[in-house]
């Protein structure tokens, strides 16, 4: 049983050295945008999994998180001229003090009734940012063109740089979520999502763990969002603040496996080629056949592997029991 | 003044008439099976399609397409239960929570398909025109289909509390296990309950299709205004589903009256937000 742990950590190389090595063989650029959608979904899966898996808290308003990071580091840059590094850290806060103020409320409510108040958050913000004439209202705000470089976190002339930077992003937020479930804070959060009472009464501070988790969650969704911004150099309400991105981001983890590190990676690694696929091959007629796919998709998962695939993977490797 | 006030006021009860005939059937879906029906709007998307079809292809006027709508409606809410939603009634929560929004998005995405993302709308149909009383512009489809609404609102509660089928429904929202235990097929009535839940879509998809755009995508903004409205009125409450509704259609209209037309959803989803921060089981719930 020792050397288990050590066996995942070589396949989690092996599988790392494949991904850093992946731009350099395959130089097609759709592929390479398939991927760094891919790790940008899982960063969000990995997110969510923070609150949803350990804490037990199901998020359908990640999305606004997300807006909340794109929209604060494009509209520092725009009105202010704000390095888009700084304002991904900025966005990150902001993004941490509206999840307290919305995850306070909150803070008693379990399962559906916590799901529907996140995708009554999600659509209060969206409408907000539809009508903030500020921030661009519906128009949404376009970035300015700044130098290619690391510095200014712009890349015009391939995409690899944005592939290496989004791995990274997936890297920490992996770590992030590996510490805390090591950690005493992942055994309350657990401890919170087993029996909200139960945990109340053995004196854990429930309303501040669930508000560590939100807070989390928000931060690195947030940097997800900034990094979409400065990915596509455009964003709208309609673009970062819909709910089905919020769904698509639940599925992940729910299809990987909600409660383990990897779970929401090894989801986004199948969910998103499909989406992403089908969209490309059979979206661009606009006769709904791609969605239509996913929503069967969605369907079929939650019937047959609503625990996941996780659990197949893992169980592979322990061999038979 | 007081004038548009007072029209304000009447529209806002008109759409809260039909608000609270959507929400009767996702409260009775949530309160008998602790399941949200994410494609509740769905479904009235297709009631509203069905009676514009009717009215396309054969001339048959969605007043008496409403038979029609209910009975589809009904057979395919059961289907859903059968082949889908019982599926996952043991399962993990989540996968309970993610399933309806899979059926959500299939059946929407199949109306487009179909049909094509286009607005649509019925022309001329029996019901149309508008009275003036006292200085107060009436829609008479809109006026009908309130009163429709009440119809049927009335007529699910006295199912309920009246029949030996409608006690057996209540007496499973109630108590899941003591039922079982009295020897009600609690499957059978999930099942009898999706369908009218259902059906009740279906009507009010009839009664909309005379005067609202009917789209592909119309459900989605009726269904997420429903569990604003089944929160307010108190999870699984019949009687508070339906106050909640009209509540619901005044705070609506009226917040778009004084502030801003836009934010006008906003506002519903704040009071969902507020409702449960205040009171989780719902303001007119126990």
């Amino acid at each position: 049983m020792r050397n288990i742990p050590s066996r995942q950590f070589v396949s989690a190389g092996i599988a790392l050295i494949l991904l850093i090595v992946f731009p350099l063989v395959v130089t097609n650029t759709f592929y390479q945008h398939v991927m760094i959608i891919f790790f940008m979904f899982a960063v969000m899966g990995v997110a969510w999994n923070i609150m949803g898996g350990y804490a037990g808290m199901f998020s359908f308003g990640q999305v606004a998180f997300f807006g909340i990071g794109a929209y604060t580091s494009s509209f520092l840059l725009i009105a202010y001229h704000v390095n888009p590094w700084i304002g991904l850290v900025i966005g990150g806060l902001v993004a941490g003090l509206v999840a307290i103020a919305i995850g306070y409320p909150c803070s008693n409510l379990r399962g559906h009734y916590f799901a529907i108040a996140s995708i009554a958050f999600g659509e209060i913000v969206k409408t907000l940012f539809n009508n903030w004439k500020l921030v661009g209202a519906a128009e949404g705000l376009s970035l300015p063109m700044l130098d290619s470089g690391f510095k200014n976190f712009m890349f015009h002339a391939s995409k690899i740089p944005y592939y290496y930077t989004i791995l990274a992003f997936l890297l920490i937020s992996l770590i992030v979520c590996y510490l805390v479930s090591t950690s005493k804070m992942g055994y309350y959060f657990r401890a919170i999502k087993e029996g909200h009472d139960v945990a109340k009464v053995l004196g854990i501070n429930v309303v501040r763990y669930r508000l560590f988790a939100i807070v989390i969650s928000a931060f690195l969704t947030a940097m997800a969002g900034t990094f979409y911004a400065q990915y596509v150099l455009y964003i709208d309400p309609e673009s970062v603040m819909l709910l089905p991105i919020s769904v698509q981001i639940v599925l992940i983890s729910m299809l990987g496996g909600a409660g383990s590190v990897m779970g929401p990676v090894i989801g986004a690694a199948i969910l998103i080629p499909i989406s992403e696929g089908t969209r490309v091959w059979l979206g661009h007629k606009g006769t709904g056949i791609d969605m239509l796919i996913y929503g069967f998709l969605i369907t079929l998962i939650s019937v047959y592997q609503p625990k996941g695939v996780w659990g197949l993977f893992s169980n592979l490797g322990r061999g038979t029991r | 003044m007081p004038d548009q006030l007072m029209q304000q006021i009447v529209n806002g009860l008109l759409i809260g008439f039909m608000y609270s005939l959507i929400a009767i059937g996702l409260t009775l879906i949530w309160g008998v099976m602790n399941i949200v029906n994410f494609a509740h709007g769905d479904f009235l998307m297709v009631g509203m399609f069905t009676s514009f079809w009717l009215y396309t292809l054969y001339g048959l006027d969605p007043l008496f397409s409403i038979p029609i709508c209910t009975a589809l409606l009904f057979v395919m809410g059961i289907l859903i239960y059968r082949f889908i939603v019982s599926k996952v009634m043991s399962g993990p929560m989540l996968a309970q929570l993610v399933v309806t929004f899979g059926v959500s998005i299939f059946i929407s995405n199949l109306a487009v398909y179909f049909w094509t993302p286009d607005f649509r709308q019925i022309t001329n149909p029996l019901l149309s025109g508008t009275w003036e009383v006292a200085g107060i512009l009436l829609s008479i489809p809109k006026f009908v289909a309130s009163i429709g609404s009440v119809i049927t609102s009335l007529a699910v509660f006295l199912f309920l509390k009246k029949t030996r089928t409608g006690k057996a429904v209540l007496a499973t929202e109630m108590d899941r296990e003591a039922a079982l235990l009295m020897g009600i097929n609690t499957d059978r009535i999930n099942s009898l309950s999706f369908g009218i839940g259902a059906a009740l879509v279906g009507i009010a998809g009839a009664f909309l299709s005379t005067y609202y755009y009917i789209y592909p995508q119309v459900g989605g903004t009726f269904g997420l205004i429903a569990f604003s409205i089944v929160a307010l009125g108190g999870f699984g409450s019949i009687e508070g589903a339906f106050i909640a509704g009209i509540l619901v259609g005044l705070v609506q209209t009226l917040g778009g009256y004084f502030f801003d037309p836009s934010y006008k959803y906003a506002i519903v989803f704040m009071i969902y937000l507020i409702t449960v921060w205040i009171r989780p089981q719902g303001l007119l719930g126990w």
